[in-house]
């Protein structure tokens, strides 16, 4: 049988991903709520969305809190409260089942779910600490630690235990840039070689800058209906058919294994029981690259391939865009870019555009069923979401 | 009779001042922890107690950072790894050898700890670090 629908998404947007000089995170959040309002020409924004839900990780880029009001009024939304949602970089995924247990609650019809960041007003040195203050601070950025650092550690665990190469990082990036160069909203849309990604500059050892992701301005935002109302407003919509959110220790040390995230798979868990479905059955996804090794972790995680087998599974061609389970279409946070709050919904966006057609130059052929993968800090929080074509 | 010393960072960082590295351990089901907290992780008991740690442990892994925060831009390159006691509970720690190429996952390591920065604001910690046995 088929999983009944937990909410429906009728329409999607998306700013232009990339450094945008001159621009607002609130303006930023309008030009995304401006494209999916387009799209969907029945509804009514202001009148018809009662409430929204909105992503953002600090209030440091921009000397500004109290941001999911700002960001909501300037796409046009008063008085709908709009709340601020914020796990690290799966804020915008977790501001997600915010909007899904408001319409699950039978208290809204419509909402908009979404999340912004502008990072790149200030010097890479400054963003990155405040990066990580995603991380633990008084045992893991005390000791020196950084965000590249911890996603390192978990790189050299997987090395040692499973023989992971920094080759086969490196092809992560070579494939997400390949399908990033077809994303006309993505930050960085040119390919790059095995041979770039080896000879970058080293972030923090096995982890080199290409093997980053990128410091990224943008926003991106989805309109949920409940699911009886999505066809009466458009004919290109798609489920939610699962959700999942789990969350693990949140200093690395205190965990039993690094070479894979408990609370990814604990997410995913839940949200293959609730759509119903087996890895097997995803036809396209988009997970969490913040870094290389966070890609090959996820396939694990996500079941699409056997724990220690992601180095090879990247290797096999499987997730490239041709291959049997295409990954990361947008170009993902690595070419795409990673503007934090942003990005857990943006995911959500490339599989909407996947399942309704739309995506262009790199659609994947009969997809139907889409996954999501969105981690907050170094595995603290991830979120798994599940849609289907309708 | 004095009050027992309390299952905080602070108390944390306060032996790390007196060259012990502590951590809480539940009465209940004998689980060492770091950081030190209240309420067990493993089975929600909040009878801990403080306990010291011996000098000794192994890295289970490490990084070597060249791209640092503002205050350990100085030190790069440098290696922070996770090391876990002989006790069996593990630590985050920045890793002190001049040789950065030798580390290697399953070797030993010391235990030391840096005098009380000199830092007005806080925290006003002072720090651990584990370095090459001799």
């Amino acid at each position: 049988m088929r999983a009944k629908p937990l909410a429906s998404i009728v329409s999607v947007g998306i700013s232009k991903f990339g450094r945008r000089e001159g621009v607002y995170a609130r303006e930023l959040f309008a030009e995304a709520a401006l494209e999916a309002f387009q799209r969907v020409e029945k509804l009514d924004p202001g009148k018809d969305i009662k409430t929204a839900f909105i992503g953002q990780m600090s209030e440091s880029y921009e000397h500004q809190s109290h941001n999911a009001p700002i960001a909501a009024s300037w796409a046009g939304l008063l008085p709908a409260p709009a709340i601020r949602v914020e796990n690290a970089c799966a804020s915008s995924g977790a501001a997600l089942r915010c909007g899904i247990m408001a319409i699950k609650s039978g208290m809204f019809d419509i909402v908009l779910v979404g999340g912004v960041e502008k990072m790149t007003n200030l010097p890479t040195p400054e963003v990155t600490s405040i990066l990580a203050t995603a991380a633990d601070y008084p045992f893991e950025q005390w000791n020196g630690m950084t965000f590249p650092g911890l996603f390192a550690l978990m790189a050299t665990s997987h090395i040692h235990e499973y023989g992971t190469t920094e080759e086969q990082m490196a092809q992560v990036a070579v494939k997400n840039h390949k399908n990033g160069a077809l994303n006309p909203k993505a930050h960085m849309q040119r390919e790059v070689t095995i041979d770039d990604v080896m000879k970058s500059r080293v972030v923090s050892w096995p982890l080199k800058i290409y093997d980053c992701s990128l410091i990224t301005d943008g926003a991106s935002c989805l309109i949920l209906t409940k699911p009886k109302l999505a066809k009466k407003l458009t004919d290109n919509y798609v489920h939610i058919i699962g959700t999942g959110q789990a969350q693990d220790t949140f200093c690395l040390h205190e965990r039993e294994s690094l070479t894979t995230i408990k609370a990814a798979k604990a997410a995913a868990q839940e949200a293959y029981k609730m759509a119903d479905l087996k890895p097997k059955d995803i036809d396209v996804a988009e997970v969490h690259d913040c870094f290389t090794i966070a890609e090959i972790i996820a396939y694990e995680d996500l079941g699409l391939c056997r724990p220690g087998q992601g180095g090879k599974f990247v290797e096999s061609g499987t997730p490239s865009l041709t291959g049997s389970i295409p990954i990361n279409t947008s170009g993902g946070l690595k070419s795409k870019g990673h503007p934090v709050g942003a990005t857990g919904t943006a995911q959500i966006v490339e599989l909407y555009l996947q399942l309704t057609g739309q995506a262009d130059r790199r659609q994947v052929e009969d997809a139907e069923i889409g996954l999501a993968h969105n981690l907050g800090g170094s595995g603290a929080t991830a979120v798994v979401h599940i849609l289907r074509s309708s | 009779m004095t009050q027992p010393a309390p299952p905080t960072i602070e108390q944390f960082y306060r032996y790390c001042g007196e060259k012990k590295l502590m951590a809480v351990r539940c009465v209940r089901c004998r689980h060492l922890m770091i950081p030190p907290r209240e309420i067990c992780s493993k089975c929600r008991s909040s009878r801990v107690e403080w306990a010291q740690l011996g000098h000794k442990g192994t890295l289970v892994t490490y990084t070597v950072v060249h791209v640092a925060p503002p205050a350990f831009k100085h030190m790069t390159p440098y290696a922070v790894g996770i090391v876990e006691m002989s006790e069996g509970v593990k630590i985050p720690s920045i890793i002190r050898t001049s040789r950065l190429e030798t580390l290697k996952i399953g070797m030993e390591l010391e235990l030391d700890f840096s005098p009380k920065p000199q830092e007005s604001s806080w925290p006003h910690w002072p720090r651990y670090f584990f370095k090459e046995t001799e």
